[in-house]
C-alpha cells in the first residue's frame, strides 16, 4: 500500500533530549485500544503532556509554543521496549516526518520505516549540537535531503546511513509486501516443502 | 571440496529459512508460526481485507486474547467498551480468515508467550513472530523468535515471510553454580545491569554455559524473555534433554516415532565448535544475587543489598539529566539503599513469571504465612493451564491463606491496559519486564524482581532479601 513519498524535508524541529525514550512514555498501552491507524497523535507523550486532570503541563515541549516543525530530535536509545507500532503511528499522525536521535531500538526503527517515518542516525556529538541550536534558536531551519543522505543544521552537515532497499521504499512510497507478494510462487513451494 | 564454515545455532536457523535473497534486498524469512493477540492485529487484518488477500497458512497461525481482558469475572462481557471492541473484533478477524482462537473462556487461552510453548507449537528451529517484543520468550527452545510492528504482523498474516536484515550475533555464557535464593529472574535483570537498556540492540543473543544448561525450560524462558530488554531482537538457548523433556507429549508437539525423529534433527541445532560471534560476554553465576530495580528502564537494576547509585558514578554525562528524572520520578533518593522500603502492591504474573514453576516457587516460601497488612498481592497465571495445575496442586488454598488474590489469566498489570493497574504513586514489587513510567498505570512506580523477592516483599511488607527471609 503506497505511503507519502519522501525526498527532502526543510523544517524546524521539536527537541527532547531525554535518553531511553520507551514507546510506553509515547504512546501509553491504554490508548492501544482503536481498531485503525489514525488519531493516536492525540496521546502522543500523552503523560507527559497532560496531568492527572488532562491539563496541559506547560514545561513539556509539545505544549511549548515556541518550538514547532516536523522533526523530533531525541535522546540516545529511543523508541525502546514494547514492539507497538502506534507509537510510530502516534509521531507520524501528530505531524512529525522524521525522528533523529543517536541511537534506536530495532523494532521501532523498522516500524518508523514502515510508516513513511524516517529515523536518522546521527553522532552523539552532532545530535547535542543539534539539540544546542534548537534550544538557543527554536527557529533554526533544519534541511533533510534523503537523496543524497545528508543533515543541515545552520551551517553544519552530517550524512546518515540508511539502507538502500528502505530508501527506495521510502522515496517511492513502498511497502514491504509489494514484494513479498512478488515472491508467492517462491513462498508457496517453500511452505510445501517445509510442512 | 570446500567444508562448511562453523555456524552458530542462528545462522543455522536463518540460512534454513531465506526464501529468498537477492542483491539489494533484505532477505525474505519464512515464518514458521506466527502469534496473534487483540491489541497489534486489527490494523493488519484490515490491510489484509483491502488487498483483499487471505491469511496465507492458517495452519501456522494461533490467536488469543490476553492484552485487554480483565483478570476477575472472565465469564462476563468486558464492561471497558474500548477493550471489549478490540477483543470482538479480534473474535471477528478470526473468523473471518479461518484462524484458530483461543478466546476468553477457552482451556487454553491465555498469555500469548505461555500457551505457546505449553502447547507445543514452539518448537526448536523454528522461525516465530508475534506483534509482541516479548516473543523473544521462545528462544528459549533453540528457535528463532522476535516481535514484529503491525504492519509486519499484516506481511507474515498476507505472506508467510518477513523482509529482515539479519542481525549481528553475541553469546552470553554464564558459568557456576548459583547461590542460594537466585534464580532465573535475577540472572537476566543481572545481565540487563551490566550492559544497559540498550546494550544488545542489533543483535540476537545465544545464552550458554552450565548455569543455562542446569535451568529448567521454565527458567530459560524467563531470560529469553527478556532479551529485548537490553535491546537485543531475541534471545535463544540451543536444545537439550531438558528441552525435548519439556516438549514430549504436549498437544501440538509431533508424537511418538515423528517426536523422536524431530529430536534428532534438533540436536544438529546446536552451534558448532569454531563457530564465531561477533560479541561474546562472559559471567560468573557466584556473582549473581537477588537483583531489583530502582529506576525507569530495566538496566537500572542493582544487587538488593547494593545502594542506589549517584549521578557522579554514571559512566556518561549525557546520561545525568535521565537519571536524575528517573529517580524523582520513583520518588528515590541517589546512594540510598531499597532494602526496608515499604511497598504497597505485589504483582505475581507477566509473560515473564506467571509459570507453573513460578507459582509453586511464590507458594513453598509463603505456606503458612500472611501477607503484610499495608500491601495487596495479585497472582495472575499465565494460562488457563497454568491456572488449572496451580488448583490441582492445591496452590490456590497457599495464595488464599496468605490473603493473597489469586485471579484468572492475562497480561494483567503487567502494562496497564486492563482493569488491573497500580494507582499513582504507589509502589509495586513486580515480576514483570518493565519499570517504564507508567507501565503498570498512569505514575505508578516499579520494582522489578524475582517471584522469590516478590513473595518475600508481600510477607514483610517491604523490599526485603530472600536470603535473609525465613
Amino acid at each position: 500500500m503506497s505511503k507519502d513519498k519522501f525526498t527532502t524535508l526543510k523544517t524546524t524541529a521539536v527537541p527532547l533530549p531525554n535518553e531511553n525514550i520507551d514507546t510506553d512514555q509515547i504512546i501509553p498501552a491504554r490508548f492501544l485500544k482503536a481498531t485503525t491507524r489514525e488519531g493516536f497523535g492525540d496521546n502522543l507523550f500523552r503523560d507527559w503532556r497532560y496531568d492527572a486532570d488532562n491539563n496541559p503541563i506547560a514545561s513539556f515541549v509539545l505544549n511549548d509554543k515556541k518550538y514547532s516543525g516536523k522533526i523530533l530530535v531525541a535522546g540516545k536509545n529511543f523508541g525502546c521496549g514494547s514492539s507497538r507500532e502506534h507509537a510510530a503511528w502516534a509521531i507520524y499522525d501528530f505531524g512529525f516526518r522524521v525522528v533523529v536521535s543517536s541511537f534506536f531500538a530495532d523494532i521501532f526503527k523498522n516500524n518508523a520505516l514502515n510508516n513513511g517515518l524516517l529515523p536518522i542516525v546521527v553522532s552523539d556529538g552532532f545530535l547535542k549540537q543539534m539539540l544546542e541550536a534548537i534550544e538557543l534558536n527554536p527557529k533554526t531551519e533544519i534541511v533533510v535531503d534523503l537523496v543524497n543522505q545528508i543533515m543541515q543544521v545552520g551551517a553544519v552537515k552530517e550524512s546518515f546511513e540508511i539502507n538502500a532497499y528502505k530508501k527506495t521504499c521510502l522515496m517511492n512510497g513502498y511497502d514491504d509486501i509489494d514484494y513479498l507478494l512478488s515472491l508467492n510462487q517462491e513462498i508457496k513451494a517453500f511452505d510445501l516443502a517445509h510442512s | 571440496m570446500s567444508q562448511q564454515k562453523p555456524r552458530t545455532i542462528f545462522e543455522k536457523i536463518w540460512d534454513a529459512h531465506v526464501v529468498k535473497r537477492a542483491e539489494g534486498y533484505p532477505d525474505a524469512l519464512f515464518i514458521d508460526r506466527h502469534f496473534i493477540h487483540e491489541v497489534t492485529s486489527p490494523q493488519a487484518f484490515d490491510g489484509l481485507r483491502k488487498r483483499n488477500i487471505p491469511v496465507f497458512n492458517t495452519n501456522r497461525t494461533t490467536a488469543t486474547a490476553d492484552h485487554n481482558v480483565p483478570t476477575k469475572d472472565q465469564h462476563l462481557p468486558i464492561k471497558e467498551t474500548l477493550s471489549r471492541h478490540q477483543v470482538e473484533t479480534l473474535r471477528k478477524n478470526c473468523q473471518e480468515f479461518g484462524v484458530e482462537l483461543y478466546d476468553l473462556g477457552h482451556p487454553y487461552q491465555g498469555i500469548v508467550h505461555i500457551i505457546g510453548p505449553e502447547l507445543g507449537l514452539t518448537q526448536p528451529g523454528m522461525t516465530i513472530v508475534c506483534g509482541d517484543s516479548h516473543t523473544s520468550t521462545h528462544g528459549a527452545f533453540g528457535n528463532i523468535a522476535f516481535g514484529i510492528g503491525t504492519s509486519e504482523v499484516e506481511q507474515v498474516s498476507a505472506t508467510q515471510c518477513i523482509l529482515q536484515y539479519r542481525p549481528k550475533t553475541m553469546k552470553i555464557e554464564i558459568n557456576g553454580a548459583l547461590a542460594k535464593g537466585v534464580v532465573s529472574k535475577d540472572i537476566i535483570l543481572y545481565i540487563i545491569s551490566k550492559i544497559s537498556a540498550s546494550g544488545a540492540t542489533g543483535f540476537f543473543v545465544e545464552y550458554a554455559g552450565d548455569t543455562i544448561r542446569n535451568l529448567s525450560m521454565e527458567a530459560r524462558m524467563t531470560i529469553c524473555n527478556m532479551s529485548i530488554e537490553m535491546g537485543a531482537r531475541g534471545g535463544l538457548i540451543a536444545p537439550d534433554e531438558t528441552t525435548f523433556n519439556y516438549m514430549r507429549g504436549r498437544k501440538f508437539a509431533p508424537q511418538g516415532e515423528a517426536f523422536e525423529q524431530k529430536v534428532a534433527e534438533w540436536k544438529k541445532l546446536a552451534t558448532d565448535e569454531g563457530a564465531t560471534y561477533d560479541v561474546v560476554l562472559q559471567y560468573d553465576a557466584a556473582d549473581i544475587a537477588p537483583m531489583i530495580t530502582y529506576g525507569t528502564n530495566p538496566g537500572m537494576g542493582m544487587k538488593v543489598t547494593d545502594r542506589i547509585p549517584t549521578v557522579e558514578e554514571l559512566k556518561e554525562i549525557s546520561e545525568h539529566a535521565s537519571f536524575k528524572k528517573s529517580l524523582e520520578y520513583m520518588g528515590l533518593e541517589q546512594g540510598a539503599s531499597l532494602l526496608g522500603k515499604t511497598v504497597d502492591y505485589v504483582f505475581i504474573g507477566s509473560c515473564t513469571n506467571a509459570r507453573i514453576e513460578d507459582l509453586r516457587l511464590v507458594a513453598d516460601m509463603v505456606k503458612g504465612k500472611k501477607k503484610a497488612e499495608n500491601v495487596e498481592v495479585w497472582v495472575i497465571p499465565g494460562s488457563k493451564q497454568v491456572e488449572a495445575q496451580a488448583i490441582s496442586e492445591g496452590l490456590d488454598k497457599v495464595f488464599e491463606a496468605a490473603g493473597f488474590e489469586l485471579r484468572s489469566p492475562g497480561c494483567s498489570a503487567c502494562l496497564g491496559m486492563n482493569e488491573d493497574k497500580v494507582p499513582a504513586g504507589k509502589y509495586c514489587i513486580s515480576t514483570s519486564n518493565r519499570n517504564f513510567e507508567g507501565r503498570q498505570g498512569p505514575k505508578s512506580r516499579t520494582f522489578l524482581a524475582s517471584p522469590l523477592s516478590a513473595a518475600a516483599a508481600a510477607i514483610t511488607g517491604r523490599v526485603t532479601d530472600v536470603r535473609e527471609f525465613n
